[in-house]
């Protein structure tokens, strides 16, 4: 494989991700949670993305610090989004990684926050609080993944419909569906 | 003798509780199949006479599992569903794709056809803002400026063409590199349409730009301020009419944009007038990347070295080689092909709606275990809603068309 010739955009180039301006800041802060800011997943990597892993329960005081430290001022929420790490080759830490990706406007920096999540306890605390975006993102990820968003104004169903039981995005549910498509309601003309 | 002009209530798509002393409220259903949502939307609106006072969008009526297919379709094939996605600049989707994807491979692609994607990219631009702000006096009733506006989009469509074969659907890009270099005969029309464009453009100026009727209808409509708009993660140009000065090609420089000079124009008004202005001005912004691009395209390769394993060899090599031929059938063979490392990463452009972005998790196959789109279209749509209520039905239409929302890139 080709070595990494050139990466784009605000993350540091050759400094390890420990060093990362708004990662030292949180470390500074929450000493007490054990940050991961590790460059790899077991044996993968990060590439050009750096990420910061977070306990479910710590996630809203993380992300108001985030949010409101003038040194780090992440105030945006650019994309929300979940992955279902089930058979990924190497270790998550849980099933489902929801995957917040934070801008500064001001610094032009971005960092992603993980959190993982088991399917016994599929609960996220919810962001709507500090960002606007948040709604319709954790609506997504709810409707894709079965991910509760505790505490949201409105968490529907968002892109199926909703008398949908599935979640789609979950790697055990396969790509041609399970025959929702084949049990639709026939309404004939003389019943309608 | 006066008319009761009381609502059918049958038709209503929820019972409304009528707050004493409020007047009466009623709901109206725009769309889903309604010629101003451009697509299919879905917008419930609680009305107070003619205000807005609740505003409720369904999406997901053109929900097609983008997501769950990219999970299916390898790192080129993918190529062909982004097209479907924002369909009014596909190309700029395309090119998008695979610069997430080069960006998880760690590959550099050779500065020709950075080049090349960067012109086709502010080609897509212009459609696309051509398109916007055309439709942006058609819903206002003014049919004139979008006729115009989708003659120079018929010779955009035209290059397209001649680059690719296709129009509407290109699927221009590969990994590392493109599917064809340009061929000669792209440039006289190229040419040709930067020729005529400053001259539409100031026609299409009289038409709306200074238009009475057209600025009442805008002007002050669907305000959002800096600090909602960055709450609600918008970009492109709504961000920048909003006072955001934010663009990619500045703040992240991909492709060739380091290399060229040019301005990113910033609005502070925050309505409808204001997202006319920035996409008329970056019309302009992108004909004099064009020049530039033209000017200073270097000679070279398109594809990255065959070696890599990544990009077909050229015929000449497959008929005339015993390399040649190796290469191609490593790639072509089912059970060849090439795989992605292990990992994750996000790679974004800046498409003519905002920041369109992929975040692409890995497991070492050759497909994605994970591609998540960032579709500026459905974070857009969310703020809608806040942008509309306080205004009357009217401005529904108005506030609609300044999002250039795309359904298929809303819905995916």
């Amino acid at each position: 494989m080709p070595q990494p010739l050139q990466q784009s955009g605000p993350t540091p180039q050759g400094s390890p991700p420990s060093e990362y301006p708004p990662v030292v800041v949180l470390r500074e802060r929450f000493g007490d949670i054990a940050l991961d800011p590790r460059d790899d997943v077991a044996r993968g990597r990060y590439v050009g993305t750096i990420r910061v892993t977070v306990p479910a329960d710590r996630l809203d005081e993380v992300m108001r610090f985030l949010r409101d430290d003038p040194r780090t001022r992440f105030d945006m929420l650019a994309d929300l989004t979940c992955v279902d790490y089930l058979g990924y080759p190497g270790l998550a830490p849980a099933r489902f990684g929801v995957t917040y990706s934070l801008l500064s406007t001001t610094h032009n920096r971005r960092l992603w926050i993980k959190v993982f999540v088991s399917e016994d306890r599929l609960a996220v605390p919810t962001m709507t609080g500090l960002w606007a975006s948040a709604d319709w993102f954790e609506r997504e990820v709810f409707d894709m993944f079965g991910v509760v968003f505790t505490g949201h104004p409105d968490l529907r169903r968002i892109l199926t419909a909703p008398g949908m039981k599935y979640f789609p995005l979950r790697k055990d549910y396969p790509l041609t569906g399970l025959g929702e498509r084949e049990s639709l309601p026939v309404i004939r003309r003389e019943d309608a | 003798m006066a008319f009761d002009l009381q609502p059918d209530t049958d038709f209503m798509a929820e019972a409304v509780d009528h707050a004493p002393g409020e007047g009466s409220r009623w709901i109206l259903n725009f769309g889903p199949q309604h010629p101003a949502t451009h697509t299919t939307i879905h917008i419930v609106l609680e009305l107070d006479g003619e205000v807005v006072v609740g505003c409720t969008p369904h999406i997901g009526y053109l929900h097609s599992g983008f997501e769950k297919q990219g999970e299916a379709l390898n790192w080129n094939q993918y190529v062909v569903i982004t097209d479907r996605m924002n369909y009014i600049s596909p190309i700029a989707n395309n090119m998008a794709w695979h610069h997430a994807v080069e960006k998880l491979f760690g590959i550099d692609v050779p500065p020709r056809c950075k080049y090349i994607r960067a012109l086709v990219c502010e080609l897509a631009r212009i459609s696309d803002h051509l398109l916007s702000v055309g439709t942006a006096g058609l819903d206002l009733g003014a049919f004139t400026s979008f006729t115009w506006a989708f003659e120079e989009r018929e010779t955009i469509n035209d290059l397209f063409e001649i680059a690719c074969g296709q129009r509407f659907h290109t699927s221009y890009s590969r990994v590392g590199g493109l599917m064809y270099d340009l061929p000669d005969d792209f440039w006289p029309v190229f040419d040709g349409l930067l020729d005529r464009l400053p001259r539409m453009l100031g026609d299409f100026e009289t038409l709306l730009t200074r238009n009475r009727i057209f600025i009442e209808r805008t002007k002050g409509i669907g305000v959002l301020s800096k600090e909602r708009a960055i709450s609600y993660a918008l970009t492109g140009p709504l961000a920048r009419a909003s006072g955001i000065a934010r663009d990619l090609r500045k703040d992240e420089p991909y492709f060739c944009y380091d290399e060229l000079d040019f301005k990113v124009p910033v609005a502070d008004g925050c309505d409808c007038y204001a997202r006319y202005l920035v996409r008329l001005e970056e019309i302009r912004q992108s004909m004099s990347l064009l020049k530039q691009i033209k000017k200073q395209m270097p000679p070279g390769a398109v594809n990255v070295p065959t070696a890599l394993g990544l990009t077909l060899p050229p015929k000449k090599d497959v008929y005339g080689s015993i390399e040649g031929l190796i290469y191609h059938f490593e790639l072509v063979m089912t059970n060849r092909g090439f795989k992605a490392p292990i990992g994750e990463s996000y790679g974004a452009n800046e498409t003519a709606n905002g920041e369109l972005g992929f975040y692409l998790v890995s497991a070492g196959q050759p497909t994605a275990y994970r591609a998540r789109c960032r579709p500026p279209s459905f974070i857009h749509m969310a703020a809608y809603p806040e942008m509309l209520i306080g205004h009357v039905l009217s401005d529904a239409v108005a506030v609609l068309g300044s999002l250039n929302i795309i359904a298929a890139e809303l819905d995916r």
